[in-house]
């Protein structure tokens, strides 16, 4: 469970965050979403103690972040996966000895048995034979999910992820949505991602919080986010023109 | 004071890059990689510049000697001293500023732009190790590479010697061996440590603490290239002032 209790955070004289309190619980994919240029990068980044907030705390299972010491804050990040907004691959290695990078770092695993892991998840996000390739041979979307298998390969109980599936067909999108999911419910993790994908919202948005201008505008479940009667959320969830046909629809029916 | 926040977080950055360190399992591999990218892939171009400014360098002394009482074995003597006082440590370091600084500014440049900084950061891996200790690892090497450049530049000054006509072969050895110091050698092998030392970290900072995308990955090339020549630069006058003097 993570807790965030009213963080602020600037960049010189921009505010981007101003003032977030909210609960991600265990074993639920939580959902940050809001327009482009909202602050859900940087809300992100600075619950992994990327950014450091201005004010505020940020609380993982009862332990204040910044109560830690430096090298306690390195153990609690290796029990967190990211997967970034831009992928964030490490070039120079190819897709297996990327997604093998956190065995090789934190386990005592054996050469067959990390091997054997990485198989199992480059074959769970549709890679299973993509190893040898470089990143910059793969496309996007395979960046994507390579980023994906390197965040879960170490079963982390923080998984965070920054529109996992942007830039992915519908069809791999859903796929990649299910697994986080049920990665999250099978290890009971706490997941948060960053999205605005109407699907992603629709199929696992378990509890949503909604970014506007850097202030939590919203927080509901996929249950309720098509009954509110907030502006800035209606006007987000049905900007897509198929939404509203939808709606469009419906209000004809009920007429 | 933008100056002393660079100097100060230059030496924090050393400090840090000291603390926590990767698994050797890990930081082996790294270590050997950049072995190969910074020592291994610069032997060509050192090798290249030492035999034919060593020959130039020659040509240039026997020119200005035209006074027939100076002994011909002055011409090997000249170029032993500027080969290795100078030449091989001092000016090959500026050339390797230009060619290793800027391949290590902008490949740790890149990886914080592309956020595999912030990766590794997220991981819990302590970046600066990661990324910079293997680096000066490697360049604790770079003193055989000015080896090299030694032994080839006053070879380049015997060929350009022998062949120019300007002193026989057995004058110019007479000269290469004439009152030589061996305090010279170590003198020149403890600035090629500094400069190594300079070489590793001066383009590290660089390339860790840039901000922005890919024009300023080009950017802060180039300025590392100028400050670590200005650091050896200045380095080279207080070493030399301080060993020699
Ligand atoms: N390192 C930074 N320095 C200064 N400003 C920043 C920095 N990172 C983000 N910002 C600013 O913060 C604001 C929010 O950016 P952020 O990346 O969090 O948006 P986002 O909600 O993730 O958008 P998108 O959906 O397009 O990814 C933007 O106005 C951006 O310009
Ligand atoms: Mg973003």
């Amino acid at each position: 469970m993570i807790e965030v209790n009213d963080i602020h955070k600037s960049f010189g004289d921009a505010k981007i965050l101003k003032g977030i309190s909210t609960t991600f619980e265990k074993g639920k994919t939580n959902l940050v979403i809001g327009q482009s240029g909202s602050g859900k990068t940087v809300f992100l980044k600075t619950l992994l103690g990327l950014y450091t907030p201005d004010q505020g705390s940020i609380i993982y299972d009862g332990t204040d972040y910044s109560d830690l010491s430096t090298d306690e804050k390195s153990n609690l990040r290796s029990k967190m996966g990211m997967v970034f907004q831009g992928s964030a691959l490490f070039d120079s290695m190819s897709i297996a000895e990327n997604v093998k990078f956190p065995l090789r770092m934190f386990t005592k695993q054996s050469k067959s048995e990390m091997n054997d892991r990485v198989d199992l998840v480059l074959k769970r996000v549709n890679l299973g034979d993509a190893h040898n390739k470089l990143p910059s041979e793969a496309s996007g979307g395979m960046q994507k999910r390579v980023a994906i298998a390197r965040a879960i390969v170490n079963q982390p109980k923080y998984l965070f992820c920054d529109e996992p599936n942007s830039g992915l067909d519908p069809k791999t999108a859903t796929v990649i949505d299910n697994l986080i999911q049920e990665i999250t419910h099978e290890y009971d993790i706490t997941t948060i991602i960053n999205t605005h994908d109407m699907n992603s919202v629709m199929e696992i948005g378990q509890k949503i919080i909604f970014l506007k201008d850097g202030f939590k505008e919203w927080e509901g479940s996929n249950k309720n986010i098509f009954k509110t009667d907030n502006e800035a959320v209606t006007d987000f969830v049905y900007s897509s023109d198929l939404f509203k046909r939808v709606q469009k629809m419906y209000l004809e029916e009920d007429q | 004071m933008s100056y002393l926040h660079n100097i100060g977080q230059y030496f924090l950055m050393i400090k840090e890059m000291f603390r926590k360190p990767t698994k050797w399992s890990v930081m082996r591999h790294l270590i050997f990689k950049d072995i190969d990218d910074l020592i291994i892939n610069s032997i060509g171009i050192v090798a290249f510049i030492a035999f034919f400014v060593g020959g130039v360098v020659t040509i240039q002394t026997a020119l200005n000697i035209s006074n027939p009482l100076i002994p011909k074995s002055l011409v090997g003597f000249a170029t032993r001293q500027s080969v290795i006082l100078e030449f091989a440590p001092t000016f090959i370091s500026v050339i390797m500023a230009g060619k290793v600084g800027s391949f290590i500014t902008s490949s740790i440049g890149t990886m914080r732009v592309t956020e595999q900084i912030d990766a590794l950061e997220v991981m819990g891996i302590n970046a600066i190790n990661y990324l910079v200790f293997p680096k000066f690892i490697a360049l604790m090497l770079y003193p055989f590479l000015i080896s090299i450049a030694m032994f080839l530049g006053i070879l380049g000054g015997m060929a350009a010697c022998v062949f120019g006509g300007f002193a026989s072969l057995d004058d110019y050895i007479a000269g290469v061996q004439m009152d030589f110091i061996p305090f010279h050698i170590v003198y020149a092998f403890i600035k090629t440590f500094v400069f190594a030392f300079l070489l590793a970290t001066i383009p590290s900072y660089y390339g860790y603490y840039m901000k922005g995308g890919a024009l300023e990955v080009g950017k802060a090339s180039t300025t590392s290239f100028v400050w670590t020549s200005v650091a050896i630069i200045l380095l080279n006058y207080i070493l030399t002032q301080m060993l020699l003097s």
